[in-house]
C-alpha cells in the first residue's frame, strides 16, 4: 500500500514554532490572478506537502516544512518569502 | 579589535565540508568559529549516504575505526528499470573490503554529530541554534556575519560560506544568483528498518558489508534522475530524486515518485516487511561545471554544495564537500599567515579547485546534464527497449535467434528512426567520454 505524506510527516521529529511562521507569500493575488494557468506548482511539488489551495488562497502548514527549500526557486513568481525556522525549531533528523 | 566575537576565520554552517574546514583551520592554530543553525551538527543534514574513504582520510585518518559508520561498501549497482523488469549491471569485489574499504555508508545525524567532537577537540567553537541573517562587509571585503542571537555580529578575518545549496551567505556577497530549476534536483528519502540479517540475506552481504543499487528509467517514472537503495546496518536509506524542473513539468510529487519506486515488482520484495522510521527531503546543486558561481571575493570563499560542487553522474558530493573545505581552510592559512585577505590572493583557492580533480571532473561532464535533459528518450523509450530486448533475447519459444536479433534490431529503430539512435549513441559517448 503506498504511503502519503501525511503518514510519513509523523516519522519525522518537527519542533513547531508557534510564534513566527518561517514562509510567507509575498503577494496573495499573484497565485489567485497570475499562477492558476501553471496549476501552482508549489502545491504539488512541495515534498512536505506545506502548501495547499484553499478558498482562493495559498495556506502554508509551516509547520510540515522539512527545509529543502525548494519552494525558494520552484514558484514561478518568486512569491515565497522563506526563511529558515529559528535557531533550535524546526525539523531535527535522528538518522539524516 | 580583540574581542570575543573576533576571530581568524568564521565557518557559515557544520556539514561536511564546513567542519572540515573548520577542523583544518583549527588544527593549525587558528581562532575559528562555526555557525549552525541546528540545535547540533547533522541535525538538519541530508544526503544520499554514500562517504568516500580516500578524501576524508586525507583529513580524518583515524575515521575508519572511530566515526559512527554504517556497511563498507563492496557491491554497487546499476539498475535499469522497465514497468516490469530491470536490467541489472554491477561491481562486486573484495578489493573494496575493510582493509582497502572505497567508501561507507553514513547516517549523517550520526557521522556529522561525531565529526563535530574532532572538531571541538581541533579547538574551534561550534555555535548551534544560530542562523546568519547577512553578511558584513566593508570596502566589499566580508569581515563578518550578523546571526539572529541578540549582539549577534562575529567578526573574522576570513569567513568560509560552508551554508549549503541555498547559501545565504553567498547571495548576500553578491557571489552567486538564485539557481534555475534545472540545476537543482529535488530528492526524498526514507529510513527503512529492517534486521540485519534481513539486508544482508536480501543484498547477498556478509556482515559489515554493504552494497548500493542506483535505479533509472521507470525508476523515477521516466524523468531524468535517479532513485537508489542504500544499505545501512539495519536500515535502509530509499529515495527517489528528479531534476526540478522536470517535476515540475510533469506535475509530480517527490513522494509519489518514490512510492512507485518502492512498489516496483524489483524492488518491493528487497523493502518487504520494512517500516519506515524517518522521511526526508533535499534539494541537491547539479548543475555541474557551468553553475558553479565565482568561489572567492575578498575575505569569502565558498565551498560544497554552496559552490555547487556535485558531480551528478558518479553520485559523488561529499567528498567534493571535503576536499574543498580542507583547500579552502588551506587557502585561509595562507592568507592569514601574508595577511592578505584580498580577492587577488583567494583566487589561489580556485586555482587549487582548478588543478584537483573536483573541477577536472565536473569539466569532463561540463556539457552531460543538459544533453540527457534535451533527451527525455534515454529515461523512458531505451530504457524500456533495453529491458525488453534482453528479456526477448532470453526467453526460449523457439525462435531462431537470427530472428530475435532482427526482431529486437527493428523494435529499436521502430522507437527512433536510425539516425537518431546513431546521434544519440555517438553524443552520449562524446559527452561522457
Amino acid at each position: 500500500m503506498k504511503k502519503t505524506i501525511e503518514d510519513k510527516l509523523f516519522t519525522v521529529a518537527i519542533k513547531p514554532d508557534e510564534k513566527k511562521n518561517h514562509i510567507s507569500i509575498i503577494r496573495p493575488e499573484v497565485c489567485l490572478r497570475q499562477c492558476g494557468d501553471l496549476n501552482r506548482p508549489c502545491t504539488f511539488f512541495c515534498p512536505a506537502k506545506v502548501y495547499t489551495w484553499e478558498n482562493d488562497a495559498i495556506t502554508v502548514a509551516y509547520n510540515n516544512c522539512l527545509e529543502c527549500v525548494t519552494c525558494r526557486t520552484g514558484c514561478p513568481f518568486e512569491n515565497i518569502d522563506y526563511q529558515y525556522p529559528r535557531g533550535s525549531f524546526g525539523v531535527q533528523y535522528k538518522f539524516g | 579589535m580583540e574581542t570575543i566575537n573576533t576571530f581568524d576565520a568564521l565557518v557559515a554552517g557544520a556539514g561536511l565540508s564546513g567542519l572540515t574546514a573548520a577542523y583544518v583551520m583549527a588544527k593549525s592554530g587558528m581562532k575559528v568559529a562555526v555557525v549552525e543553525r541546528g540545535a547540533h551538527p547533522g541535525a538538519k543534514n541530508v544526503m544520499g549516504g554514500v562517504l568516500y574513504c580516500q578524501p576524508t582520510e586525507q583529513v580524518f585518518p583515524e575515521f575508519a575505526r572511530e566515526a559512527p559508520l554504517e556497511r563498507c561498501i563492496v557491491q554497487q549497482n546499476l539498475w535499469v528499470l522497465s514497468e516490469t523488469g530491470a536490467l541489472q549491471t554491477g561491481v562486486k569485489n573484495q578489493a573494496w573490503n575493510k582493509q582497502y574499504p572505497n567508501g561507507f555508508t553514513v547516517l549523517r545525524a550520526k557521522f556529522d554529530k561525531w565529526l563535530s567532537q574532532k572538531v571541538i577537540e581541533a579547538g574551534a567553537l561550534i555555535i548551534p541554534e544560530t542562523n546568519v541573517t547577512d553578511v558584513i562587509m566593508e570596502n566589499n571585503t566580508v569581515i563578518g556575519l550578523r546571526t539572529d542571537r541578540e549582539n549577534g555580529d562575529l567578526y573574522a578575518k576570513m569567513v568560509i560560506a560552508s551554508d549549503g545549496v541555498h547559501s545565504l551567505v553567498a547571495r548576500k556577497a553578491g557571489l552567486k544568483e538564485e539557481w534555475k530549476n534545472n540545476q537543482l534536483s529535488l530528492t526524498v528519502k526514507e529510513i527503512i528498518v529492517l534486521s540485519r540479517k534481513q539486508i544482508e540475506d536480501r543484498f547477498h552481504l556478509t556482515q559489515d558489508e554493504g552494497a548500493t543499487i542506483e535505479c533509472v528509467g521507470d525508476a523515477t517514472n521516466g524523468l531524468m534522475g535517479v532513485a537508489f537503495i542504500y544499505t545501512n546496518k539495519d536500515t535502509l536509506s530509499v529515495g527517489a530524486g528528479t531534476l526540478l524542473s522536470e517535476m515540475i513539468r510533469a506535475r509530480k510529487n517527490p513522494n509519489d515518485l518514490l512510492e512507485h519506486f518502492k512498489t516496483h515488482p524489483c524492488i518491493a520484495p528487497l523493502l518487504e516487511g520494512g517500516k519506515t522510521h524517518e522521511y526526508l527531503a533535499h534539494l541537491i546543486p547539479e548543475g555541474g561545471y557551468h553553475a558553479v558561481p565565482k568561489v572567492y571575493k575578498a575575505g569569502l570563499l565558498l565551498t560544497g554544495d554552496a559552490a555547487g560542487l556535485v558531480n551528478s553522474f558518479h553520485r559523488e558530493g561529499s567528498n567534493l564537500a571535503i576536499m574543498s573545505g580542507k583547500i579552502a581552510a588551506e587557502t585561509a592559512l595562507e592568507a592569514c599567515q601574508r595577511g592578505d585577505f584580498s580577492e587577488t590572493f583567494l583566487s589561489l583557492y580556485k586555482k587549487k579547485l582548478d588543478e584537483s580533480c573536483i573541477m577536472k571532473d565536473l569539466k569532463k561532464y561540463a556539457n552531460a546534464g543538459s544533453f540527457f535533459e534535451k533527451r527525455n528518450h534515454f529515461f523512458t523509450l531505451y530504457p524500456n527497449t533495453a529491458v525488453q530486448s534482453a528479456t526477448e533475447w532470453l526467453t526460449v519459444d523457439s525462435v531462431p535467434k537470427r530472428l530475435k536479433q532482427w526482431k529486437i534490431i527493428r523494435s529499436l529503430v521502430r522507437i527512433r528512426p536510425f539516425f537518431g539512435l546513431l546521434s544519440d549513441g555517438i553524443g552520449a559517448l562524446r559527452k561522457m567520454l
